[in-house]
């Protein structure tokens, strides 16, 4: 009986290792809702700094970073107590970072200084700051870790920084209030989204030259309520989900062709998503219906919409 | 012939063959059928109305009411594939009251009188009657839901399996409805009536075009009286099982009206008790 018993506690257990988590910022209740990716429930909610937003893992995910935007800082937590360690300094109001590949160096937009700021997450200094445009948010690094990009939302611009120096070496005008930036194609792309403009610019990474504007078109909403947000490619890099704001929906465009091939209708004001760890689910956080919708990647099918907290924000998967 | 002779002899009713009862529900059912394929524009009629509400209606509304997470959906849904279980129990409920029109109106031809005539007990040629309606109605349903799936408005497949006795059942109860406002109307001019009085309430009154939660936002006494309207609960039944899955509140409901509906109109066609009698 007991060998029974055991027999299938091991046949069971590869099936429960790999259920991955998404961690939620939830911006109005100050929370993080961590969500099991195969029974699509939250299994944990844990307490942070005061509106948290921008969030993302080590690559070990033995850390997790997390902008508490109203507290002015970035908080260090440890994934499996829910801990927070310690705090960056972020410098005020951060609102969106980006981890270096070497997990050394956090590059945090802080929104109202109009800086970017780079601290050592080891000795915890800030190591340099960087003047950029008014507002800035959207934050990638190159997979080299090489280019930094900061977009900024009231001058319109893509930020080009040389990440050795710290120094702006380009500027490219994007459409109006870009929020979301992303290398794709092994870094040869820069994407940007800009939310009031209501497209998406592809950048070619050698030239800083605009390569391809996508813009969407929804049946039945009007126009102005599509504001590109986060979005994310798939591992192959073929296809990109992009996040559509109070458009409620997610755009499946055709990262080769620049095509859109559809949209899937999701909760109200889409903001961010992840990947489960297969990538066969995404999750898209849904600012004012507080919840998360669970997108079928194969079918391109809403297959449920789970509540979390209040105003979800970021997204972060964790294996 | 003696006394005795007569006083053992079998009634009339008992002598007859077994199958007659069959005999005459197939010969219902052919009477329809033959009636409804020679009213060629009767199927696109019946269709026309529930698709220009998809087309025309539910697109106008598309982003304006197109969130709802209300059971069976587990997520956000447009409001074209809101609206179409309601818009199928649309097609029953319209059905329903067309063969109402048409009982009146085979009252009025003779027919009627004639078939009830049948030596056979008046509850069971009621009950053919409300199956080969009932029939008809399940028909243009999947007709309508062919359509749908053409427009891109898909349900799981073996929700179209599952669905079959939900619509089964909410024509029934429908088609009970119909049987029993025929017992009720003297004329066929007075058919208008049912329009305003039956049909529209109970369609408008439902959850067919908005979910209960949103009639709740509006008032709450309209959310009461759609949650007691029958209708609702056929609509609802059907919506669930689209999508393979059981309400025991919408399926209780429904049952129970049907009996109610169907005593009702057997209750009613009796010449010695029911309406008939006083209209006589």
């Amino acid at each position: 009986m007991k060998r029974t018993a055991l027999l299938l506690a091991t046949l069971s257990l590869p099936a429960f290792a790999h259920a991955g988590e998404i961690w939620v910022t939830n911006e109005k209740d100050d929370t993080i809702s961590v969500i099991d990716t195969d029974k699509l429930e939250v299994v944990r909610t844990i307490e942070t700094g005061e509106r948290p937003r921008g969030i993302t893992f080590n690559s070990d995910y033995t850390r997790v970073y997390i902008c508490a935007s109203d507290s002015d800082t970035v908080q260090v937590m440890d994934p499996k107590t829910g801990e927070i360690l310690h705090d960056l300094p972020s410098g005020e109001d951060p609102e969106q970072f980006v981890l270096a590949p070497d997990d050394k160096h956090l590059w945090i937009a802080n929104e109202n200084d109009a800086v970017t700021t780079v601290v050592d997450v080891d000795t915890r200094a800030v190591v340099g700051q960087i003047d950029v445009g008014i507002e800035p948010e959207g934050m990638a690094i190159s997979p080299d870790g090489k280019i930094v990009i900061t977009t900024s939302e009231t001058t319109n611009m893509a930020h080009w920084i040389d990440a050795d120096t710290k120094k702006i070496f380009a500027n490219t005008l994007v459409d109006s209030r870009p929020r979301h930036a992303e290398f794709a194609k092994s870094g040869t792309e820069l994407w940007v989204s800009a939310e009031i403009g209501g497209t998406v610019t592809v950048f070619d990474v050698a030239t800083q030259k605009e390569k391809k504007k996508i813009r969407f078109e929804i049946k039945g909403v009007n126009s102005d309520l599509i504001q590109p947000v986060g979005f994310e490619f798939t591992p192959d890099n073929k296809t990109v989900f992009i996040a559509l704001g109070p458009a409620n929906h997610v755009a499946v465009v055709n990262a080769d062709t620049f095509e859109v091939e559809g949209y899937v209708l999701v909760g109200r004001r889409v903001w961010h998503m992840a990947f489960s760890p297969d990538h066969k689910k995404l999750f898209t956080t849904n600012g004012v219906s507080g919840d998360v919708t669970v997108i079928d990647v194969a079918t391109r099918e809403p297959v449920k919409s789970i509540k979390v907290g209040r105003f979800p924000w970021g997204a972060a998967m964790r294996p | 012939m003696s006394v005795d002779a007569v006083s053992i002899a079998p009634p009339e009713t008992e002598r007859l063959p077994r199958a007659r009862p069959f005999v005459a529900l197939v010969a219902i059912l052919q009477r329809e059928a033959l009636r409804f394929l020679g009213q060629k524009g009767r199927l696109v009629a019946a269709l026309v109305r529930p698709l220009v509400w998809l087309f025309v209606f539910a697109a106008g509304f598309r982003a304006a009411l197109g969130l709802s997470i209300t059971p069976p959906y587990q997520t956000y849904v447009t409001y074209e594939i809101y609206i179409v279980p309601g818009l199928t129990g649309m097609i029953l409920l319209f059905n329903g009251m067309q063969s109402s029109l048409s009982l009146v109106y085979d009252r009025e031809m003779g027919s009627m009188r004639l078939l009830l005539t049948a030596p056979l007990p008046r509850w069971w040629l009621l009950f053919c009657r409300l199956l080969a309606g009932s029939l008809i109605s399940i028909l243009q349903a999947y007709a309508f839901l062919a359509i749908a799936w053409l427009y891109g408005i898909r349900f799981p497949w073996i929700g179209y399996v599952t669905a079959l006795p939900a619509l089964a059942l909410a024509a029934l109860m429908l088609g009970a409805l119909g049987l029993l406002l025929s017992s009720l109307i003297r004329q066929l001019e007075n058919f208008a009536g049912v329009m305003n009085f039956v049909i529209f309430p109970m369609f408008f009154l439902s959850s067919a075009l908005y979910p209960l939660w949103k009639m709740a936002e509006a008032s709450p006494f309209l959310r009461d009286l759609c949650a007691a309207n029958p209708f609702t609960h056929a609509v609802e039944l059907i919506r669930f099982a689209l999508y393979a899955k059981g309400n025991l509140l919408a399926f209780g409901v429904t049952t129970g009206a049907f009996v109610l509906f169907a005593a009702a109109a057997v209750w009613g066609y009796d010449p010695a008790r029911g309406f008939t009698a006083r209209k006589a």
